[in-house]
């Protein structure tokens, strides 16, 4: 087999991991419609992890971390940056010749590379979720991040899900043989408009940075997060039946979207520096218990394993 | 005879816990083996990230035919409890044997268990030891529930004899048993099967893996030093590193590269915490410069360019590190120029050190006073001792501590220089952490010895006063190491401080940051009440007092001294002054190493048991001394003498400190307390002379007590 040609541009390795997954038969998802800290909190990731559905997902994820922002400037980092995530439930028993086979795809040749497996054991304290595994490593580099769940809003993961998690930008750098992230190409480069990813987000990095350090109304963050703490529990208070459609509906997905919008106004709060170290993991404990609710409201829906006759 | 291969192949097992797994898969396996009846002559665990292997030669092939007898009810019992014994045993009344016994006729069951063949005992003890192996955190995968350190994927089990070799059958939640592993994860996949150990050994080596992690670790050290070497560079050494990179590589190829010239001016702890932490990398010293210039990385593999891809990648990677490490660096360093070491630290006072004890600057502020105070019991210049205590947390603020946490103190130190302060401060920077274990150097320079000492007893104090106190195991905030560490210091140098009064009002202070934590509304804590010695102290600090002595038990037991002489001499006043005791424990514990003093304590215990069952009898304390007019006996006026004399020895010695003098005047004792026992009866027809000689036995107890509580001595 010859091996595959090197990718050129940013875009043309998310398009070849796309092509690698869904030939894989993996379902591709587009991108999560609101602001999250790192992939896994697409719903295709936290709660179809949770119940006995087979599950096969695969999707970039805009992912957004106020602290890490930098003006543009740093080379390795962003406070928006993307995130490419797989997830498969039950974990195939050689997803480790899968996600290898991922990274031939993107021209990265495992003849002449040293490819690791390090023990990284991932935690989410906001999501109460947690599983085993590894970072790997290429030639010293971390590449990606792999993970058995073994629990999710604190319910056992059962079958267990493999997911993995790659740092796009910092994967593509290393492909491209790129030193600042602002210089590489996004689009090929011979296209008649050529563009650097820094011609797409140098701006939005400043701009957002801005924001995230000394623009965003700290008041109104806090607001924000009590009502939206309060939303979540508010819609999964509400019985299953539904007397308008006469249908069992659990409201668990727009619950959690309070969930996911909870975590992003801590994330900001914390970026403006207005959450002591204990608060902190009060704030974290709340998001927790939000992440926990909603995880118990899934699986309390179709999606989720739950069925008529199980509970008749 | 026959000899077993036991390989469990996985997915890629974490480095750290690659050693213990090895211990638990031989112990857990031959003490299964041999419980079941088999023995054998050798056994050897070997690992690789991928594999747990165990090599066990001369298993016996079967376990022995064992007799079991049991004895029943009488053959004249109620059916019921007859049935029962049948039951319990499995046979049926014809299959009982009848015997005669000293109350007539009884049923005997004698079950003979056959011997079971090794492959099947085998089998068991495998499936037990997989399903139950202790790894510190293990998981589920896919569908199933079997449990293991990652995805466990397939199970080689063979017996191999002069017949050949077979396959121990065992399927554990759907993984059978084979004779086939797997090579080198990329150099030589796909799987293959083995007959022996040897075989396997030898197939292994072939398919680029090297079975044994200490042969791994002497590949790894000879490839490193031989490419330092050739360089005129010298590796240095990291056992620990080494280990771990051994449990990372199955096929490891060592790689020597260069640090680029721009990072050589780090400071080579920060050049060596970062590539060790973050890349595994050893680091090589210019033996010339005793700079780090180099670095050796370890691959899993062999490659076509010779590892020229995999160079340049690691390359890559640390330069990143490094920039940012640089970055940090040189930003530190422009704070420090520009506002001081100070300045770097006047964050300190938004960060939280306990929401109950307030901001990081508010702990500054009191072991900054504490350290003030401390400092001439300890031959420091209070202005430095108070300067070092101000600037010795700033590196916490520092770019590098907050990436390198590791890196606290040592980066104080660096700091310090950079900022003009004293050299007495900046080694305070980075000492006043020390001792942290019990192995830890002690500081000796007595600024960082004031600062020490009062960065631990602020812990303690702090941490007293919001009872969060160590419990059983429980130790979170390290305190026992912190007292620990106060012990060693006073110790270490001979420090004299009472640390009762110390303490006590150092609660004062944490009790003011208490106050301002909880917005002015703590209230008052103080609780007064006084010791041994009459003074009035906290409360609490009586309590602290009582940890110290424990810890101090615990520290002088593994130094020899006995608990019980320990005991002995905390009862004694002034038992705050850590060095006192020591001096006091010393002495008691040599002297109970003579013969004189063993026999004295006998002596003393006689006497003391004598008049507190008086006491106790008459209801009264015989304390109103003796009078020498009353003794009838030589051995009885020789024992007046002998007390007048040893009480004004004894005296002065312990006024002086002279613990070894009052014990040698004490042991004058022993001879006339031994021949009043033997000459004279206590108890006298005649009361005065029975009470007279009481408080002759009193006075031995007085005298005795003055120098230690003997009564704790034990034996």
């Amino acid at each position: 087999m010859t091996k595959p040609a090197a990718p050129r541009s940013f875009q043309e390795i998310i398009l070849r991991l796309m092509n690698y997954w869904a030939s894989k038969g993996c379902a591709v998802l587009q991108p999560y419609d609101m602001e999250v800290g790192a992939g896994t909190f697409h719903p295709a990731t936290t709660l179809r992890a949770l119940g006995s559905r087979p599950w096969a997902a695969a999707y970039v994820q805009p992912s957004r971390r106020p602290t890490d922002g930098r003006y543009g400037e740093n080379p390795n980092r962003l406070q928006h940056y993307y995130q490419y995530q797989v997830l498969i439930k039950p974990s195939p028993p050689n997803l480790q010749e899968l996600y290898l086979g991922s990274l031939e795809a993107i021209g990265i040749d495992l003849d002449l590379h040293d490819i690791r497996f390090v023990e990284d054991d991932w935690e989410s304290p906001t999501l109460g979720a947690w599983g085993l595994g590894w970072e790997v490593w290429c030639d010293g580099m971390e590449v990606s991040q792999f993970t058995y769940f073994q629990q999710v809003g604190g319910h056992d993961c059962k079958p267990v899900s493999g997911e993995l998690t790659y740092g796009l930008e910092r994967l593509a750098m290393y492909v491209l043989g790129i030193d600042h992230v602002m210089d590489m190409p996004f689009n090929a480069p011979e296209a008649p408009i050529p563009l650097r990813y820094g011609d797409i987000f140098r701006q939005t990095e400043e701009e957002y940075s801005r924001h995230n350090f000394d623009g965003a109304t700290t008041e109104m963050l806090l607001r924000h997060f009590e009502d939206a703490e309060a939303e979540c529990e508010h819609l999964l208070a509400f019985e299953a039946a539904d007397p308008n459609s006469g249908k069992r509906i659990v409201m668990a997905h727009p619950a959690y979207d309070q969930c996911i919008k909870a975590s992003h106004l801590f994330n900001l709060l914390d970026a403006r520096g207005v959450i002591s170290v204990t608060e902190r993991q009060a704030y974290i404990g709340r998001v927790r218990a939000l992440a926990k609710k909603c995880a118990d409201a899934f699986v309390q829906t179709e999606a989720g394993g739950w069925t008529a006759e199980v509970t008749a | 005879m026959a000899d077993l291969l036991i390989e469990l192949f996985s997915e890629e097992i974490p480095a750290r816990m690659q050693k213990k797994a090895r211990e638990d898969l031989k112990k857990l396996v031959t003490d299964g083996l041999v419980e079941a009846g088999l023995h054998y002559a050798h056994a050897e665990a070997l690992s690789t990230p991928r594999r747990l292997c165990l090599a066990i030669e001369g298993l016996s092939l079967e376990s022995p035919t064992l007799r079991e007898e049991r004895k029943g009810p009488a053959t004249s019992a109620p059916e019921k409890a007859i049935e029962g014994f049948m039951r319990s045993t499995g046979l049926t009344l014809e299959q009982l044997e009848v015997r005669d016994d000293k109350k007539g006729q009884v049923y005997f069951a004698v079950v003979e268990k056959p011997g079971r063949a090794a492959p099947e005992i085998v089998a068991e003890v495998l499936e037990k030891t997989i399903r139950n192996f202790p790894w510190p955190k293990s998981m589920r995968w896919g569908a199933g529930s079997l449990r293991w350190v990652r995805p466990l994927h397939s199970i080689l089990c063979i017996l191999t004899s002069e017949a050949g070799a077979e396959v121990v059958p065992l399927d554990v939640d759907g993984i059978v048993s084979g004779n086939t592993t797997e090579g080198h994860r990329f150099m030589a996949p796909g799987r293959f099967a083995v007959s022996s150990f040897d075989d396997y050994a030898a197939k292994l080596k072939a398919a680029k893996v090297v079975l044994d992690s200490a042969e791994r670790e002497e590949m790894i050290w000879h490839e490193a030093k031989t490419l330092a070497f050739a360089r005129g560079l010298e590796l240095v050494e990291d056992a620990g590193l080494l280990a771990e990179v051994a449990g990372l590589v199955e096929w490891p190829v060592a790689l020597l590269g260069d640090i680029a010239d721009e990072f050589l001016a780090l400071p080579p702890e920060v050049l060596q915490t970062s590539m060790k932490e973050h890349q595994k990398f050893f680091s090589v010293k210019n033996p010339k410069t005793g700079r780090i210039e180099g670095f050796v990385t370890v691959a899993n593999r062999e490659t076509a360019d010779h590892g020229a891809t995999i160079l340049k990648g690691n390359l890559k990677v640390l330069s990143a590190r490094l920039s940012d490490a640089k970055f940090f660096w040189e930003h530190d360093l422009r704070i420090v120029k520009t506002e001081g070491l100070e300045g770097m630290g006047a964050g300190l006072a938004n960060v939280t050190f306990h929401n109950k004890l307030g901001s990081q600057a508010a702990r500054i502020e009191r072991i900054e006073a504490l350290a003030r105070e401390i400092a001439p019991l300890v031959g420091a210049s209070p202005d430095l001792a108070a300067e070092a205590a101000r600037v010795a947390k700033a590196d916490l603020r520092s770019a590098m501590v907050g990436e390198f946490p590791e890196l606290q103190g040592l980066m104080g130190s660096y700091y310090a220089r950079a900022a003009g302060l004293p050299e007495a401060v900046a080694v305070a920077c980075k000492g006043h952490y020390s001792p942290l274990g019990p192995s830890d150097e002690v500081p000796s320079e007595p600024v960082t010895v004031a600062v020490a000492l009062a960065d631990k007893i602020d812990t303690l104090t702090g941490f007293w006063a919001i009872d969060e106190k160590p419990t059983g195991s429980k130790d979170p905030f390290a305190l026992r190491r912190a007292a620990l560490g106060v012990i060693r210091l006073v110790l270490s140098q001979q420090f004299r401080a009472n640390l009762g009064p110390l303490l006590s009002e150092h609660f004062v202070s944490v009790d003011g940051s208490r106050n301002e934590a909880a917005g002015g509304l703590g209230g008052t804590y103080t609780l007064l009440v006084p010791d041994a010695s009459g003074r009035k102290l906290d409360v609490r600090a009586l309590d602290l007092l009582s940890f110290f002595h424990d810890r101090l038990k615990v520290h002088l037991r593994d130094e020899g001294i006995r608990h019980d002489v320990i005991d002995a001499v905390l009862a004694m006043p002034g038992s705050d002054d850590l060095t006192l005791v020591v001096k006091r424990a010393e002495a008691l514990s040599a002297f109970l190493k003579t013969e004189d003093g063993g026999n004295l304590i006998q002596g003393f215990k006689r006497a003391n048991n004598i008049l507190s069952q008086a006491e106790a009898k008459d209801g009264v304390e015989y304390s109103f001394g003796a009078d020498a007019k009353f003794a009838e006996s030589d051995e009885e006026r020789a024992l007046f003498a002998a007390l007048d004399a040893a009480e004004a020895a004894i005296g002065p010695a312990m006024q002086a400190e002279e613990f070894g003098a009052a014990m040698g005047a004490m042991a004058a004792l022993r001879a006339p307390i031994d021949a009043f026992f033997e000459a004279v009866q206590i108890n006298s027809d005649n009361e005065i002379v029975r009470r007279n000689r009481l408080n002759l036995l009193s006075r031995i107890r007085q005298i005795c007590l003055s120098v230690a509580d003997l009564t704790r001595i034990e034996g």
